[in-house]
């Protein structure tokens, strides 16, 4: 069935002026004090009850974050961020321990309910039966690592992918149940003294997810995470981990929305992936932080540094994201293409209506031979926004017969937004092969009106054009995403025209 | 039954009147053909039916089926059975054929406070239609007109038409591009869609395409007037004397 059609009913449904996702959750919460000092990276440690190591890495990540200054390449604008005016750590308190989703706080359970989201893993979870009909049998299992505000709530499939040998848990257990391969991998692909953000996450990330695929082995389902930030004024600092050793194989999703606030809050995650000989890691984002009010007031700051490691031959990574949400996103999943023969890819969608400013894009660095790249970003603006897409593509001397492929889609609807296309091109070396194509395209009044012709109405043939123009990232996500991308794409272009 | 009657329409565009005053009167089942030089309003007219953006309606009135057509937006026409075969279709990447057609269906459908049309149903009237209009069925898998030949460009919108069962069709130089196979092919189309409800209204330059679509009542439209209205022989008149001979009435 065509999910566009879905995508234009559920758009009716929705009310315009209102983010669906803007509401909290009343639940006790477990902070440190405001403000960041060595005395809170100790704070988040302790809580964690971390191993005297990882207290090492924090502080000197702390240390190092004090000599370093916010970028300001980006083509982003925003009132200086007072680091000392945040929360660097809020967890719901934990009632008991939790094993199974009956046990967990039903206010949390209700926000995921709201959200709409996890009722397929809610059901699976609670071993629900499809109704006949109603769902496809055959749809694959998702297991969730459900990570409220920063603490993991629930980790489930465990067992199953315990028997395939799969390590799947909050990053905060594996730094006391598997030190050695956190030791071993935790900052090398994005090292603590990487960017200013990078490196304040370092210092007092609070959890994330931890993935370990042992060779061989084709992860036996979509691992999946939800991230929320509930806790006014909190820093959210996520740490995500996903090694596939050789020959292995794992995809992994990741989806939030955050709800309305006044304040703007900062979100400065880091993720690393490693891919050993012939592994493949296929990492997937779902992006909706809420995006600020009609004035462009609150919302959150993304600011991410995601990275994978094609550390091994025959490695590929690829990364596939539809960014909607966030006031600001700073944002470039990029590929270290270290083995021979390895392979990066990046599928992007990014929207920004209202007032949001979007300056995401890659970084491609080939330095093993024939190694190859693919990059292909929709960029979508409307309203008053400033979308731009930053590329770096990158030949060693060494990486001989590397290639790339770079294709920039612009779209603009209305006369009052910005696209900007700022690609970085080196090769070292005679035989790379790269290509690069942009095209930048207003939303036409024509096309449109065929549309509305033809019986749509305005928003759903906006919807329809522009899912048209992202078809070729859309096709990248696991089906489970799709469908709820080609939502959130419409959702965010509401009030965009007319 | 009178379906549609425009009575002394004013038009502008950009402060600039076009439609000086244009009566016309359309009944069920009938077949207009709407002929003038170019620049005389005809495709102004057929955009400010079908609701397009952009032009300033300064005086007179449209009546589709009784009900004030200016009131409406232009989906509710299209819902409502107003369809406009475009002069210049447009192309929309990433969009599949089919998927336009189900998707714009299924909203008129809604409009009208009917059920989606089943999906097998809908397939297979998608296939009877898009064959009797030589429309291979690839070409539904591809973006709606991307890469579409001029010729068929205009069957798509043949095909448009006869899945949405409007019961006003304009249809705006159809013949513009087509070599004389397509031309019979569209043209046929057009005439098994010809019915006692519905009526249309087919704008070209040549009276060739007449000859296919053969019309009841043929106007003649000049600097935004229609300045004579008269049986089939018109058009012939016409081919044979030109414009000129209305210059002066308009
Ligand atoms: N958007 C516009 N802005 C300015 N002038 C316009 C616009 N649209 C139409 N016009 C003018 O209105 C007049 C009528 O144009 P229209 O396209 O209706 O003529 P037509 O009879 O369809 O001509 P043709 O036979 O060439 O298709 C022309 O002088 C044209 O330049
Ligand atoms: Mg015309």
């Amino acid at each position: 069935m065509p999910a566009v059609q879905e995508t234009v009913d559920r758009v009716k449904r929705i009310d315009v002026d209102q983010y669906r996702y803007g509401f909290e959750t009343l639940i006790e919460s477990d902070k440190a004090p405001k403000g960041l000092s060595e005395d809170t990276v100790k704070f988040i440690s302790a809580k964690k009850n971390e191993p005297a190591w990882m207290l090492q890495w924090r502080l000197e990540a702390y240390r190092r974050w004090l000599t370093m200054t916010e970028p300001t390449w980006a083509r982003v604008d925003y009132p200086k961020i007072d680091f000392q005016d945040l929360y660097y750590y809020s967890a719901p308190k934990p009632k008991k321990t939790i094993n199974s989703l009956d046990e967990i706080d039903p206010e949390i359970l209700k926000t995921y309910e709201k959200l709409g989201i996890p009722l397929r893993e809610v059901a699976m979870l609670e071993g629900v039966e499809p109704k006949p009909g109603e769902q496809d049998p055959n749809r694959r299992k998702i297991a969730v690592d459900a990570v409220f505000d920063s603490v993991s709530v629930a980790t489930t499939f465990q067992a199953e992918l315990k028997k395939a040998g799969v390590i799947f848990m909050p990053i905060s257990e594996a730094i006391r149940e598997h030190p050695e391969l956190v030791q071993k991998y935790l900052g090398s692909v994005v090292p603590t003294s990487d960017n200013f953000y990078a490196t304040l996450n370092s210092a007092v990330f609070s959890d994330g997810s931890f993935v370990y695929v042992p060779p061989g082995v084709r992860c036996p389902m979509e691992l999946s995470t939800y991230f929320r930030i509930n806790e006014r004024n909190t820093g959210q600092f996520e740490r995500t981990l996903i090694i596939a050793d050789k020959g292995s194989y794992v995809s992994y999703l990741e989806g939030c929305t955050a709800p309305q606030r006044d304040e703007n809050q900062l979100h400065a995650a880091v993720v690393e992936l490693v891919t050993h000989d012939d592994a493949e890691i296929k990492y997937s984002t779902v992006q909706n932080w809420y995006p600020g009010n009609s004035e462009g007031k609150g919302g959150i700051y993304n600011f991410v540094t995601k990275r994978g490691d094609c550390r091994g031959n025959n490695s590929k990574i690829s990364w596939t994201q539809v960014e909607t949400g966030s006031a600001i996103t700073w944002k470039y999943p990029s590929c270290i293409l270290r083995g021979d023969n390895s392979r990066g890819e990046f599928y992007s969608i990014a929207i920004s209506n209202g007032h949001q400013q979007v300056d995401s894009g890659t970084k491609m660095i080939h330095l093993g031979k024939n190694t190859s790249s693919r990059i292909i970003s929709k960029g979508i603006a409307a309203g008053k926004s400033q979308n731009t897409y930053r590329g770096l593509v990158t030949a060693h001397r060494k990486a001989t017969g590397a290639r790339n492929f770079t294709a920039c889609d612009s779209l603009l609807i209305g006369d009052k937004c910005g696209a900007h296309t700022v690609p970085y091109i080196e090769a070292k070396n005679s035989s790379a092969t790269f290509e690069h194509e942009a095209t930048t395209s207003k939303i036409s009044e024509d096309v449109l009106f065929y549309c509305i012709q033809r019986g749509l109405s305005q928003e759903e043939a906006v919807g329809l054009v522009v899912n048209g123009f992202v078809k070729d990232v859309l096709q990248q996500l696991p089906m489970e995403f799709a469908v709820e991308a080609q939502k959130l794409i419409s959702i965010s272009l509401e009030g965009s025209v007319g | 039954m009178v379906l549609l009657e425009v009575k002394d329409l004013q038009v502008r565009v950009e402060e600039r009147e076009i439609l000086h005053g244009l009566t016309l009167t359309v009944n069920e089942g009938e077949i207009h053909a709407i002929m003038g030089p170019n620049g005389s309003g005809k495709s102004t007219l057929s955009h400010v039916i079908a609701g397009k953006p952009g032009y300033e309606v300064t005086g007179g009135q449209i009546l589709f089926k009784g009900d004030d057509l200016l009131e409406m937006k232009p989906e509710e026409r299209a819902a409502k059975g107003v369809f406009l075969a475009f002069q210049y279709p447009v192309e929309i990447p990433g969009v599949t054929t089919m998927n336009f057609l189900r998707t714009a269906l299924n909203a008129q459908r809604k409009a009208r406070g009917e059920t989606e049309l089943m999906v097998p149903d809908f397939l297979k009237k998608v296939r009877e239609v898009s064959k009797s209009l030589n429309i291979p069925q690839d070409m539904l898998k591809r973006g709606v007109n991307v890469g579409f030949s001029g010729g068929e460009k205009k069957r798509n919108e043949v095909l448009q038409m006869a899945l949405f069962e409007p019961s006003l069709c304009i249809l705006d130089e159809m013949d513009s591009g087509l070599d004389i196979d397509a031309l019979r092919i569209a043209a046929d189309g057009v005439n098994a869609l010809h019915s006692p409800k519905r009526a249309m209204v087919v704008i070209t330059h040549y009276q060739r395409l007449l000859n296919y679509i053969v019309p009841d009542i043929v106007h003649v439209m000049s600097k935004g007037r229609v300045v004579k209205s008269g049986g089939k022989e018109l058009a012939l008149e016409l081919e044979a004397s030109g414009y000129a001979q209305f210059e002066d009435a308009a």
